[in-house]
């Protein structure tokens, strides 16, 4: 069980438990604004961009080939992006802190 | 706009129109939302069930486009396994098949589109005859795959849910063949260019593709359902899967006398011709700006994008549908993705970054200098570079684009 804390564009502080699954999938599950996945977790879209807080960002790791690129064009994206339906909720995460990102 | 006692009804749960649901919400609709759909089901996200819900590694629980306990939260009523048989434009009302009536002060249409069945001689007398649209659809194929020793599959029509279908069925070890009546797969969605390379790459994978095949009947032998073909070719099949197409939901629309074409039609704003009355997602022949003309889509994006639209007109704000449409597609090992509307192209550039024989390139679709769309195979950096230049009409530099040698980023591509 890890807690992880979305935060959205209205400054909406949402602290929700994960045990299994994407990031994204528990994000949706819990109505989190801005968070999307229309591909359905098949980073395709990036409709479910977030930032990593920084001191967090060790324990993400960073995106693999094809999110990066998608990631690369992104007028929204910083050092700490990531696409949450990339990153599984396990122990490691927790206390992990995400930033809703804006859209393009 | 005071909406506190106002209904809004919703005709279709999936993805248009659950997104429209919490949309509303999301732009301040304080009245009833009551979201109808004849499927019994918690609504699913569709994608997978040509995919990971056919093979079976995923179950479609775990697609769920909302949790029910959100629809609670925001106060959505959501009415799964009911029909609505009827619109009533004089009333505002639309009748369920059980007899109740519902009323609206704003209605939207968002009813989808169904596979269409082909008029084949002995259709009707099909053993194993599927579609695949829904997830009992993909259930029933994934069981009669199963309780199949031969495992032999012909898929009728090579567009993207026969070939998704054809990838995923043969991962679980089915025999398959797809025939196809028009010359080329993925004819109506695509170049010849990518066609030649999808072929290529089921043939790889071992489905046998035919093209220029017409089936002309079906008949029970040995209790197994035989396809014939135009030319007299007959093909064994222990499930046959049509993949030919869609017809539009449109018969509410058409029978409460609002203007359809191919879908209902409605303007920037998602507003049919009644006022009131919003259709979205795969059954609206809506118009876009970037293209200059009316098209229908069926895909995630402009169910979701429109849906968007028209919860925010209908909560009186002022938003314009202007999207540029994307779609992808998983097959096999490969990751098409696709931006923009290729029809009409006079061009095509190839640009293939890791030489000839890769499976990581792109084709840029151009009416003279206007670049129209882009198809990326497994290159992501093309599919977003292309977002980029078509969304901002950026000029690209066709001869840099179609040099491997060239830096593949906006800025070099767009320099002349």
């Amino acid at each position: 069980m890890a807690k992880i804390t979305f935060i959205t564009l209205d400054n909406e502080v949402i602290e929700l438990e994960g045990t299994k699954g994407s990031l994204m999938r528990l994000a949706k599950d819990n109505g989190v604004k801005g968070i999307d996945g229309e591909c359905g977790g098949v980073c395709s879209c990036a409709t479910c961009h977030v930032h990593v807080h920084p001191e967090h960002f060790v324990k993400v790791g960073t995106p693999g080939e094809f999110e990066a690129d998608l990631l690369e064009l992104n007028d929204n994206a910083s050092q700490y992006s990531r696409l949450c339906c990339q990153i599984e909720a396990n122990e490691n995460l927790d206390g992990l802190i995400l930033q809703v990102a804006g859209r393009d | 706009m005071e909406t506190d006692s106002k209904t809004c009804i919703i005709v279709g749960a999936s993805q248009a129109g659950v997104t429209c649901a919490f949309e509303l919400r999301n732009e301040g609709w304080k009245g009833r939302i009551i979201l109808i759909d004849s499927d019994p089901s918690l609504p699913y996200y569709r994608p997978p069930l040509s995919k990971s819900v056919l093979t079976g590694t995923e179950s479609i629980a775990e697609h769920a486009l909302k949790p029910i306990q959100l629809y609670k939260k925001e106060n959505i009523e959501l009415n799964t396994g009911k029909k609505v048989v009827a619109l009533n434009r004089e009333k505002s009302s639309v009748e369920l098949e059980d007899g109740t009536s519902l009323y609206y002060d704003k209605l939207v249409l968002a009813t989808g589109s169904r596979p269409i069945v082909p008029g084949i001689d002995g259709i009707n007398k099909m053993k194993n005859g599927f579609t695949l649209r829904n997830q009992e659809d993909a259930q029933k194929i994934h069981r009669a795959l199963k309780n199949s020793k031969a495992k032999r599959v012909v898929i009728i029509g090579a567009g993207f849910i026969g070939l998704e279908a054809a990838a995923s069925l043969i991962k679980l070890g089915a025999k398959v063949t797809v025939l196809e009546k028009e010359s080329r797969v993925l004819s109506r969605v695509t170049s010849p260019e990518m066609s030649l390379f999808f072929q290529k790459l089921h043939a790889g994978n071992g489905v046998e593709i035919y093209t220029n095949k017409s089936v002309c009947s079906f008949s029970i032998q040995n209790d197994n359902d035989l396809v014939k073909c135009t030319d007299g070719i007959e093909y064994h099949a222990d499930i046959v899967i049509f993949g030919i197409g869609v017809t539009v939901n449109a018969e509410l629309a058409i029978a409460a006398g609002l203007q359809t074409e191919n879908g209902i039609v409605v303007n920037e704003k998602a507003l049919t011709s009644e006022e009131n009355i919003y259709a979205i997602g795969d059954c609206s022949f809506h118009f876009n700006s970037l293209y200059n003309r009316f098209i229908r889509l069926e895909s995630i994006q402009n169910a979701s994008d429109q849906a968007r639209v028209a919860a925010s007109n209908i909560c009186g704000k002022q938003k314009m549908y202007n999207a540029i449409p994307w779609f992808w597609s998983d097959q096999f090992d490969v990751k098409m993705q696709m931006v923009g509307l290729q029809d009409g192209y006079n061009e095509l550039i190839l640009r293939n970054t890791d030489g000839p024989e890769s499976k990581k390139f792109s084709a840029w679709y151009f009416r003279d200098d206007k670049l129209l769309a882009v198809d990326a195979v497994n290159d992501m950096k093309a599919y977003m570079i292309g977002t980029k230049f078509i969304k901002n009409n950026i000029r690209v530099n066709k001869l840099k684009l179609a040099n491997p040698e060239e830096e593949f980023n906006q800025v070099n591509l767009s320099s002349l």
